[in-house]
């Protein structure tokens, strides 16, 4: 009972997470839904019983890429026309 | 429109996460139905022996308790090159697309909260890759993902001092080494054994550290060849032009 409450509230964050990435405006604020997104998917990815790609999914999707998006937000400009 | 479409493929997607959690799978079920798979369009049972040996006889086979990492390393060992490959070559592009002559570091001054906790996690960060690629055989994980643990590792370092700094010929000698001791390991498997990345080791008692033959050390040389790729990829997108 508890995973399928946790399930609800992790997917419901997700695509929360998502569409706020795709509909700002703000690249920032993007890139950060998109590590929140990752990283909730990587809970889910434990859950489903799969605890090596969470693994993965934690350190690459939330970490990496978007410090990968962040430095190149940096480089360029911070706002989308 | 497109944002209308957009949002019922999300709420497709969560109907259909959902709907596996109903029937979650439980680990010991394999001799049920898991891999009895049946095609749907054509109504053929698949060869059902190549997912049912792996299950069952990885464990004596090769010593590893995780079949995943027995399979990924051993099984298809040369995919796993091939893997590597990739990665090592996506390094070279972005340090061939991001080079500077004259560079310096972004000088921006990080917070307190985040150059006293970077000091606390990294330890804790490399402690926790380091495990995970060197009990690759054992639990789940492996050296990608340890790898990937120890460069955002680096990463917190990088984001917290201003001139925290890796030489980069460091970086590519560890990413050499390690990715030459994969191959010369592939290939002392066909000297001494039959085929490529063929086990020469004894396989040892499964469950133990030192066990699973040749699966711990290629998974200590991914590791380490993945954790200074990653580094040295946010380590170039880091740099700024003088």
């Amino acid at each position: 009972m508890i995973l399928v409450i946790i399930a609800w509230v992790m997917a419901l964050l997700a695509i929360v997470a998502a569409i706020y990435a795709v509909e700002t405006k703000d690249l920032l604020s993007s890139a950060i839904a998109m590590g929140i997104a990752s990283l909730v998917v990587s809970i889910m990815f434990l859950v489903l019983q799969a605890p090596d790609v969470a693994i993965t999914e934690a350190s690459i999707g939330a970490a990496l890429t978007m410090a990968v998006f962040v430095y190149a937000i940096g480089k360029t400009r911070r706002w989308e026309e | 429109m497109r944002k209308y479409a957009g949002i019922a493929v999300a709420l497709l997607f969560f109907a259909f996460s959902i709907s596996i959690f109903i029937q979650l799978i439980p680990y010991d079920s394999y001799e049920g139905s898991a891999y009895h798979y049946k095609n749907p369009i054509n109504g053929s049972v698949a060869n059902e022996s190549v997912p049912s040996h792996y299950i069952k006889e990885t464990r004596n086979e090769t010593g590893a308790v995780n079949a995943v990492t027995a399979i990924v390393v051993e099984y298809r060992g040369f995919d796993t090159l091939g893997e590597v490959t990739v990665l090592f070559t996506a390094a070279t592009g972005v340090s061939f697309l991001l080079y500077q002559l004259h560079k310096k570091m972004q000088r921006r001054e990080a917070n307190l909260i985040t150059k006293e906790g970077s000091k606390i996690v990294l330890p804790f960060a490399l402690l926790t890759g380091a495990y995970i690629f060197i009990h690759g055989h054992l639990t789940p994980g492996g050296g990608f993902p340890g790898g990937s643990v120890i460069a955002s590792g680096f990463l917190l370092m990088l984001l917290a001092y201003p001139k925290f700094f890796v030489n980069e010929k460091r970086l590519s000698y560890i990413e050499s080494i390690s990715g030459s001791i994969f191959v010369i390991i592939g290939l002392l498997g066909l000297l001494l054994a039959t085929s490529f990345l063929q086990n020469f080791i004894p396989v040892g008692k499964p469950g133990h550290l030192f066990s699973a033959g040749i699966i711990p050390l290629i998974y200590i040389a991914i590791g380490f060849k993945v954790g200074s790729e990653l580094s040295s990829i946010v380590q170039k997108l880091k740099e700024v032009e003088e």
